[in-house]
């Protein structure tokens, strides 16, 4: 009675082997090593890049232990972190500007294991350390930005349609919009409507209509801004050259920013943190003299202008307060000289920004225009060039009165400073690689010494048996580490807590079985006869009581955040792993000792 | 090698009164704490950054604390935590200052105060994350006792579900009773263990409704508490050592987890030895005062009497 079938031992040797082979890389720890990722789209990622990273090494005398191409860049495997570094400059100095160059940490798989697809654990921030910021997207500012721009489609819809405007203001979430009399603002009205298909229109009163963005655009709207912040701050994080970051939205407003292995954690936050927007507008030539700017300074400023002091520009300056164009619209900018060889700033504007550009550039020649960086509600001139002609084509070049660095920098501004909402971190979480270690060595330690203390106790309580069940207690362990590494599921310390919390509870299964074995034989049962109902009997409470702690596990999972999840996820894969551990593989190996004799006199429990 | 060689059945029903007496006074001295002293909920419920450092040597938090206050930092409270070179300080929320700001600020006053410190980790929580997350909580803990109950309403009976939600809530409300006493620090980590009692504290009634539902089928005639008496008796052997391994890991974790796990450990030890208490001297009494009786068990498995009828 206590014996499986061939191919049941057949199954459980299968999964046994594969949990070995997929725990397996677990073992082997990382090697330092460089990643190269292109910095912006236009870079390719192909042979040729990995080439260009092989001869420079070549060329630098550097040794390395291979190098591997994938969809993201290519990857070089260092013998010791010194070469790292150099590594790391040469491939740099020999590439340039388009690829970001990052150090890294690759897990030290033996390439046989590798092809099978093995892979070690994938561990969160608190085990490897770096740096977690949860930002919130201000929607509510963004909006008001975007009706701000706004004012500027109202004024040329109504111009186009010959009506004349007495003035729109923006009042909350909604533009007030005022004509001369009743005729025209029917006029504007359905003019405006037929216009602005984005905006719902309704009259106020006699004279006054408003206009806001309808539903449809507004949820447009938002997302378009999210993605614009997320591509932001990808841009900005390939400025800080991290090997393996993770951004994502999360929900409708929010942005998830993880950097694992970042060491300095302080230029993180302060190139992430940067709340920064660009806007071009004009400056206001006509109160450009020297008196207008002192009377600004006492307080007396034009309504339809604001007053900038400092910043690079240096002299205080009145700028208009419409917005022309945003940052938005810039697609690309980079360092580079003019025709005299002077510093330039090259920008590249997207095809409705190079059409926005080309009309605002008509317009306003022999004028100047000021790129406002604005940071946290606070505006700073970056530059105010002055337009010498028309510029099509949306290829913009801004030089004059700049060093390299100064270019270089506006540039950076340019490319990587423009959020289309404003972003706050509203949660942070940083971790120094020292503690990450640390968190490692505590949980390790935790599960072992548990591990130890119930594997002494179960042999010397229940003998054999107990034997058996500590082995079991084991390949669960082995099928637990498999497969939260097959899934690259995070591990992170509630994680390692909970697989000792598994280590801990899976041995219950165990101990009702052996319980109900010895309870079976003081009834007067046979050994056969007791192992096969105590493993019977026991079944059904096993099933019972794992699946309440299940029910438990999937609530964290469901509402548990950040490293609580993680408890959850291993928690729940725990259980699944215990039950077919304890109760098919403990009973294998005890189907193997004793299912053979016929005559069992007695079982060692 | 047996601990536990019981020849008779322990009359468990007979001390009820006892038990109830003393799991209500434990209970309602648990919710006087949580009502007078309150949770020291940590950072991640209440907003506020929490900054871990490590310094070389050992360090006084007087000192640190000093130089914070000589930075313009006051409202900072400083601990040692864990070691005696390690301090964590923790500042409230401050409108209008970003976590990068808060974090730099404490570092550089430090640093400029002694020795080299290490940033070993910054955790700030917004005020809004910290709301969502006790909502978050508060439903986790709901669903789980939601489904906890169905499933045992279910598989056994509601009167089992009911005996059996109210010994866990008796246990979690004793852990959070503790955690009030002697104003350790509640984190998410901690609420994930008490979660984690909920589900594994279970399963001690679980088993012992098992052995419960057995007996009614064995024994066709002993008197429901008999039944319950032999049922508890058969499984507490097995109740005290999966108990006794689960703490062994337990402590384990408390002995050599360090300080991140440590209130988590400590949360699972107290619901451990009182999930035992708990499981068979409330829920079972409670399952005898809700009025079950053999028919609730056996009916199911019962087979339909056969029907007599006249042939046409």
């Amino acid at each position: 009675m206590n014996r499986y079938s061939r191919w049941r031992y057949i199954v459980i040797a299968v999964c046994i082997v594969l949990a070995v082979l997929y725990s397996l890389p677990n073992l082997f720890g990382e090697v330092p090593a460089v990643q190269v990722s292109p910095t912006s789209s236009v870079a390719t990622v192909d042979q040729a890049l990995m080439s260009g990273v092989e001869d420079a090494l070549k060329a630098a005398k550097i040794d390395y232990q291979g190098a591997t191409l994938d969809p993201t860049g290519v990857k070089v495997r260092l013998a010791d972190t010194d070469t790292q570094l150099k590594a790391r400059e040469a491939i740099q100095k020999s590439l340039g500007d388009g690829y970001t160059v990052a150090l890294n940490l690759l897990p030290a798989t033996p390439a046989w294991l590798a092809g099978l697809g093995a892979a070690p654990m994938y561990l969160g921030l608190d085990l490897r350390g770096g740096v977690y910021f949860l930002m919130q997207v201000d929607m509510e500012a963004a909006l008001n930005k975007q009706l701000d721009r706004q004012t500027g489609d109202v004024r040329n819809a109504l111009r186009e349609a010959k009506v004349p405007l007495a003035g729109v203001v923006r009042q909350g979430d909604h533009l007030v919009i005022k004509f001369k009399d009743s005729a025209t603002r029917e006029q504007g009205q359905s003019a405006l409507a037929k216009a602005l298909r984005e905006m719902a229109v309704t009259n106020l009163d006699d004279t006054q209509v408003t206009a806001t963005l309808n539903q449809a655009a507004l949820t447009a709207f938002q997302g378009q801004a999210l993605q614009q912040n997320i591509l932001t701050l990808r841009n900005r994080v390939n400025e800080l050259g991290v090997a393996e970051p993770i951004i994502q939205q999360q929900g409708s407003d929010r942005v998830v920013v993880q950097l694992p292995g970042v060491q300095d954690t302080a230029k993180a936050k302060d190139i992430l943190g940067r709340t920064a927007s660009l806007e071009i507008r004009m400056v206001d030539e006509e109160h450009a003299d020297a008196q207008s700017i002192a009377e600004a300074m006492k307080g007396i400023v034009p309504p339809s202008d604001e007053l900038f002091t400092g910043g690079r520009e240096g002299r205080p300056i009145l700028i208009k307060k419409q917005i022309l164009l945003t940052g938005e619209e810039i697609s690309n900018a980079s360092t580079g000289f003019d025709q005299n060889g002077q510093p330039a700033v090259n920008v590249n504007l997207s095809t409705l920004g190079a059409r926005i550009f080309s009309q605002l550039t008509r317009e306003n020649v022999g004028k100047r225009m000021a790129i406002i960086l604005v940071e946290r509600g606070k505006g700073e001139v970056v530059t105010a060039p002055v337009i010498r002609s028309q510029i099509d084509g949306g290829r913009v070049q801004i030089s004059g009165a700049m060093t390299t660095k100064d270019a270089s920098d506006v540039a950076l501004l340019l490319r990587a400073g423009a959020l289309a909402a404003p972003m706050e971190i509203i949660e942070e979480r940083t971790i120094g690689p020292s503690l990450g270690a640390d968190n490692i060595a505590k949980g390790e330690h935790s599960v072992l010494w548990g591990f130890l203390a119930i594997a002494v106790f179960m042999v010397i309580y229940y003998n054999v048996m107990g034997g058996f069940s500590t082995a079991a207690l084991a390949i669960n362990v082995l099928f637990l580490v498999a497969l939260l590494s097959m899934m690259q599921a995070t591990l992170t310390l509630p994680g390692i807590a909970a697989i000792a919390l598994t280590v801990g509870m899976a041995i219950d299964a165990n101990v009702l079985i052996n319980e109900r074995i010895r309870e079976e034989l003081r009834g007067g049962q046979t050994p056969h006869a007791a192992i096969h109902a105590g493993y019977q009997r026991a079944f059904a409470t096993i099933l019972d009581s794992n699946v309440t702690n299940f029910i438990a596990g999937m609530a964290l999972f469901a509402y548990g955040s950040g490293p609580v999840r993680g408890f959850a996820v291993v928690l729940c894969i725990g259980i699944l792993t215990s039950i077919f551990s304890a109760v098919v593989v403990s009973r294998a190996m005890v189907n193997l000792t004793y299912g053979r004799r016929r005559r069992l006199a007695r079982i060692s429990i | 090698m047996e601990f536990f060689r019981i020849k008779r059945d322990i009359p468990f029903m007979s001390y009820a009164r006892t038990t109830t007496i003393i799991s209500l006074v434990t209970f309602l001295l648990s919710i006087f704490f949580l009502f007078t002293r309150g949770l020291a909920f940590s950072v991640e419920f209440t907003g506020g950054t929490v900054i871990e450092v490590h310094y070389a040597a050992a360090i006084d938090p007087g000192l640190a604390q000093a130089a914070l206050e000589k930075a313009g930092i006051v409202k900072a409270s400083v601990q040692n935590f864990g070691t005696a070179e390690d301090l964590i300080i923790r500042l409230p929320l401050v409108a209008g200052e970003s976590s990068a700001q808060a974090s730099t600020k404490v570092l550089t006053a430090l640093d400029s105060s002694s020795a080299h410190v290490e940033l070993r980790r910054v955790e700030f929580i917004g005020p809004q994350v910290g709301k969502e997350l006790v909502t978050n909580g508060a439903i986790a803990l709901a669903l789980v006792c939601i489904g906890i109950m169905a499933y045992l309403a279910i598989r056994f009976e509601w009167r089992f579900a009911i005996a059996a939600i109210i010994a866990n809530m008796h246990d979690i409300v004793i852990i959070l009773g503790f955690f009030a006493f002697f104003r350790w620090e509640f984190s998410l980590t901690v609420l994930a263990a008490v979660l984690s009692v909920l589900g594994y504290s279970v399963n001690e009634s679980v088993v012992v409704f098992d052995r419960i539902r057995e007996n009614f089928r064995k024994f066709k005639k002993a008197g429901v508490a008999e039944i319950i008496n032999n049922a508890i008796t058969a499984t507490i052997s097995r109740t005290i050592i999966t108990h006794g391994c689960t703490e062994m890991v337990v402590l384990s974790m408390l002995l050599f987890g360090g300080e991140s796990l440590h209130n988590f450990a400590l949360a699972l030890t107290i619901g451990i030895l009182f999930g035992i208490y708990s499981s068979v001297l409330v829920s079972s009494p409670i399952v005898l005062w809700l009025g079950a009786t053999r028919a609730h068990f056996v009916k199911s498995d019962t087979p339909a009497a056969p029907v007599v009828g006249a042939k046409s």
